[in-house]
């Protein structure tokens, strides 16, 4: 078989977050730039990653806070507020454990056996990640909206899909399907059937198998997995404002209530979700970053892929 | 290329990876090769039906639709005036964004790969913000940061410089989102390169402009090509960080992801469909592209 499982899209892995290598330990010599060359190529470094993505999460806080803490925290006792973070909440908890239990199912499946389309199976994971995400909510529109394939037989048994919190459901899983399934894949491949197989010729079951040896073997990539995937989930913008009707208190998550806000020109009150928001994705790169430190090797492994 | 553990054949079928001589006869041609581990059955099954539901039936779904237009009911659409110019507008400035974006990246990548300075670690977790701030969060701060009355914004407006609810502004947020992508291919490729390489050219007597456009800068390329690939799938279909500064004019500033939001708001399926088919059509190119360059720059190096 190929050495190596076509990482295919991960490429296309519009959202992923690949994880930073090393520094290489600064040697003297020839092969240094001059002094003035690495202090001005620092500086360049600096300033891109200052102008371009510092200030915008400093500006977050910034207006959030133009008008005192009071006001900041004024904007959470809204109930349309603290809905959507119930429904942001919701949706997650929904849609990051089905995609943690199909990512280990596809793992499992792609990486111990040997299949015929098992690289077609793996390409089309990634596939959502090369989608656009209104794109992905429009397909779920044309499937159960009004004028959508089952629309008249929704309609007829009353049910509701679009515009609906099923929807953002369906939405949101689709868009965050690749995550966990991405990390499990090139490192389970590496990892072999070995440690399996030895596990059941000592008499393990299959299932004792998995839990004893399979799952510790994977868990730094697993949780690295689940932390985009909730990350995604929570955050998703594009596909879920398709699908959401925009409903105030009922049909909208935490960045679409962010846009109704800041639409209706309440500043303060959209950059004080957005904020949440904002800290959400601060936590996220810290525990990735921890998540590095502490399982760097598995996941340098499946980096390698 | 990467070494793996040799695995045991427990059974006296071949063991899975192996595929060596079995003591059983094999026939020429099986669907899957004998496992000792359970659960092949069960798992593929789950795998398939879950992708199939979530994944494949949808965009069947929007390819049937499509069809139904016809080839020629969707490039009527594609050319109507309007999509054609929001089509030109989200292709084009994401082009150029991805450009930026293939020059700004090695120049980030190299700065935190190959000097030390205080604060390194922390700029090196900062590239990945703009893939973990949610879009719409990305969209209203860049349009504070370069609104006339922002921090950046109002520095440029005394020179008539407008960013913000212009092309300039979608330009700005898709170099936003897409700077990531070129740093983080082109950062392990950097400190992987073998520095002997390097110092091998610097003894054989060339400059250290030479060592670095004749060695370092050909190794680094297919990964910046890789980057420049993918910010620019990303650009393509990128909607929240850009509807909050873009102005979405029509005909000016309207990205094509809007255009098919306003579609379905007007309840036209048909046209909504048309433009999301044309930019599918585009990203599975795009994502073919990634492939055919991920496997060439996999020969020339190893790995990506």
């Amino acid at each position: 078989m190929s050495e190596t499982l076509p990482r295919a899209a991960v490429g296309a892995c519009l959202d992923a977050m690949p994880r930073h290598a090393p520094a290489t330990r600064r040697r003297g010599g020839v092969i240094d730039e001059s002094a003035p060359v690495q202090t001005a190529l620092v500086a360049a470094a600096v300033g891109i990653l200052a102008l371009l993505v510092v200030l915008p999460l400093l500006a977050v806080f910034t207006e959030a806070l133009r008008r005192g803490v009071g006001h900041y925290l004024e904007s959470f006792a809204d109930a349309d507020t603290q809905a959507a973070i119930r429904l942001t909440l919701m949706v997650a908890g929904i849609a990051v454990p089905l995609n943690l239990v199909f990512g280990l199912a596809a793992a499992w499946a792609i990486t111990k056996f040997e299949f015929v389309g098992k690289s077609l199976l793996v390409t089309l994971i990634d596939v959502p990640f090369s989608v656009s995400p209104v794109v992905s909510g429009l397909v779920f529109v044309l499937l159960f909206g009004a004028q959508g394939v089952f629309g008249e037989w929704l309609a007829a048994h009353d049910v509701q899909i679009v515009f609906a919190v099923p929807g953002l459901v369906l939405a949101t899983v689709f868009v965050t399907v690749p995550f966990v399934a991405r990390e499990l894949i090139p490192l389970m491949q590496e990892q072999g059937t070995s440690e399996e197989e030895a596990a059941l010729t000592l008499g393990a079951s299959g299932l004792r198998t998995f839990l004893s040896v399979t799952l510790p073997n994977v868990k730094w990539a697993l949780l690295y997995g689940v932390l985009l995937c909730n990350a995604r989930a929570m955050g998703e913008f594009g596909a879920v404002s398709v699908v959401s009707g925009h409903v105030r208190g009922l049909t909208n998550t935490m960045p679409l209530h962010v846009e109704i806000l800041y639409n209706e020109y309440n500043f303060v009150a959209a950059f004080a979700v957005a904020s949440l928001l904002a800290g959400l994705a601060l936590v996220t790169l810290v525990a990735k970053s921890i998540l590095e430190w502490r399982g760097g090797d598995q996941l340098e492994r499946s980096r390698r892929i | 290329m990467i070494p793996r553990m040799a695995s045991v054949p427990v059974q006296a079928a071949s063991g899975p990876m192996t595929g060596g001589p079995t003591l059983t006869s094999v026939p020429p041609i099986r669907l899957r090769r004998r496992s000792a581990l359970p659960g092949f059955g069960p798992t593929l099954g789950f795998t398939v039906l879950y992708l199939s539901l979530v994944v494949l039936v949808p965009l069947a779904v929007l390819v049937l639709r499509a069809s139904g237009l016809g080839l020629a009911g969707v490039w009527a659409v594609a050319m109507s005036p309007r999509v054609l110019a929001a089509l030109q507008v989200s292709f084009g400035l994401s082009l150029a964004a991805a450009t930026v974006n293939a020059l700004l990246g090695p120049v980030v990548a190299w700065g935190l790969t190959r000097y030390h300075f205080p604060g390194r670690r922390l700029l090196d977790a900062i590239v990945d913000l703009p893939f973990a701030l949610p879009t719409a969060v990305a969209g209203i701060a860049l349009a504070a940061v370069w609104a006339p009355n922002g921090w950046i914004g109002g520095l440029l407006a005394p020179w008539g410089v407008q960013v913000a609810y212009t092309p300039l502004g979608i330009f700005v947020a898709l170099v936003f989102i897409g700077l990531p992508f070129v740093v983080r291919t082109v950062q392990p490729v950097l400190a992987d390169l073998d520095r002997e390489i390097e110092e091998a050219s610097a003894t054989l007597g060339a400059s250290r402009r030479q060592t670095v456009w004749r060695v370092v800068a050909p190794t680094v390329l297919p990964a910046v090509l890789t980057g420049f690939a993918l910010a620019f799938g990303r650009a393509v279909g990128e909607y929240g960080s850009v509807i909050f500064i873009a102005g979405n004019m029509p005909f000016r500033s309207e990205i094509a992801p809007l255009l098919i939001v306003v579609r379905l708001e007007e309840f036209d399926y048909a046209g909504a469909t048309a433009i999301a088919t044309v930019m599918l059509g585009i990203s599975f190119l795009m994502l073919l592209a990634v492939n055919l360059l991920q496997a060439w720059s996999r020969r020339r190096l190893g790995h990506v």
